[in-house]
């Protein structure tokens, strides 16, 4: 199966324009720009020529998570807790093993939490020290996320960092951050907008945006998808 | 270790400013540089509290300017070179020169699927039982460990509430640095944004980290 070849081979939905962005001043959790490439491309092939690593298995790797893992199937959670008390409170004691009903879980989902929002508290998830994050449903984490902005304020003032997003909440709304210090890996289940009764889980999924469900926004209204089919 | 890392409180960053229809990948390159990272982790020779701690122990002024995945190549490159199996000249030449390290197995496909669908958890047999209970006030200890800790800053020698027991956990301040994975009860422990930032502080708001019992005592 070794091809031998010095680097990964096709990857997936490559769309270069985006390189040219972000000379990082201002932005340094942006990109940057050609020197890098060539390093990483020159220690992929030592590896490979090493016969650490499979070309085969790199391209896995972002295949994987350009393609299949992400927040859909985060949204897919949260659909099904909206629509299905029994499941929402299996997700509440245990998320791990409902999140595993679903087919989802492993890397950076060894061991989930799921917190609800409610009329009276709002979640809202951080990793002050690094960028943990639940990779097994939500996939990788947004720029935003990891900027040093986000990490430093979103425990000392959620309110202003969640006005960021244009998010506002009541005064009276308590506000809840969990920062994920440990391998346990937190999951919002925003509220269920209003005007959805009957809607099917699938139609749900499309209303729970990734940012939804690491708090910093609610989920979208029902007039952003669309008419019904 | 008290690094730049540690950024919980910190002022002067500015605005956080998410991108509209933010792609996976900003370029070629950061997406490379995320698939070598998690096959140099799949070779099974440093724990994710180890590289955890590669990444973090860099200069202050360093780690402040460099980009996220640029700190993670450089952190692969360190840690590739410090379990001897790239050596100097080929990073410096940007090309095998040697064979590979005896008895590392190559990570293939079948590799990725397994680890990628099983992940690496860490919670361990139950030992004993917690010494903490939930609803019980505790105190962050005042530490300030050279090494890796998980206990930020922001928290320490402060009063909080155990909310969460998560069971028995591999201890990163050990494991990140070849002492073993004693693994110890981990909770969730809630502070009040007041107990933190003072009476000024917004009182709405509540924050939470996941603790060690070793990073917590009786208040």
């Amino acid at each position: 199966m070794a091809t031998g070849g010095p680097v990964p081979g096709t990857v997936p939905g490559v769309g270069d324009t985006a390189q040219t962005d972000h000379d990082g001043a201002g932005h340094p959790d942006h990109s940057e720009l050609g020197p890098m490439d060539a390093r990483v491309r020159a220690l992929e092939s030592i590896l490979v020529d090493k016969g650490y690593v499979q070309p085969e298995a790199l391209d896995e790797i972002v295949e994987a998570y350009q393609t299949r893992i992400g927040p859909r199937g985060g949204a897919r959670v949260v659909a099904r807790a909206w629509t299905d008390p029994d499941y929402a409170a299996r997700l509440a004691a245990d998320a791990t093993s409902a999140i595993a009903e679903l087919d989802l879980g492993g890397r950076q989902g060894e061991h989930m939490v799921a917190v609800f929002n409610d009329a009276g508290t709002h979640h809202l998830v951080v990793c002050t020290l690094c960028s943990c994050y639940p990779w097994a449903v939500l996939g990788i984490p947004p720029v935003w996320y990891k900027s040093s902005a986000y990490r430093a304020r979103a425990v000392l003032e959620p309110r202003a960092v969640l006005a960021d997003f244009g998010t506002e909440l009541p005064a009276d709304t308590r506000i809840r951050v969990w920062d994920s210090t440990a391998e346990i890996r937190y999951l919002v289940v925003p509220r269920r907008p209003a005007g959805t009764d009957g809607w099917s889980e699938d139609r749900l999924a499309d209303l729970v945006s990734r940012d939804s469900m690491v708090g910093v926004r609610p989920a979208d209204e029902p007039t952003s998808v669309g008419a019904p089919a | 270790m008290n690094g730049a890392h540690d950024l919980g409180g910190t002022m002067g960053f500015g605005e956080v400013v998410p991108e509209v229809d933010e792609p996976v990948f900003h370029s070629d390159w950061e997406r490379r540089t995320m698939a070598v990272t998690l096959a140099g982790a799949m070779l099974g020779r440093w724990s994710l509290d180890e590289s955890r701690h590669v990444r973090e122990n860099r200069p202050p002024a360093t780690y402040l300017t460099s980009t996220y995945y640029r700190i993670w190549l450089d952190a692969l490159e360190s840690l590739l070179l410090a379990h001897g199996l790239v050596d100097a000249d080929e990073l410096a030449g940007g090309r095998a020169r040697h064979p590979g390290a005896d008895g590392v197995p190559t990570v293939s496909p079948d590799t990725v699927a397994r680890v990628l669908s099983r992940g690496a958890p860490t919670e361990r047999a139950t030992h004993g039982s917690p010494g903490f209970e939930v609803g019980q006030a505790v105190r962050a200890r005042n530490i300030h460990p050279a090494g890796h800790t998980r206990l930020p800053r922001y928290v320490r020698g402060h009063r909080g509430t155990v909310e969460l027991v998560h069971g028995v956990h591999v201890l990163p301040d050990t494991n990140a640095h070849g002492g073993g994975e004693n693994p110890e009860w981990l909770y969730t422990v809630r502070f009040a944004g007041t107990e933190l930032w003072g009476e000024a502080a917004d009182a709405s708001v509540e924050i939470s980290v996941d603790a060690w019992e070793s990073y917590l005592e009786p208040a």
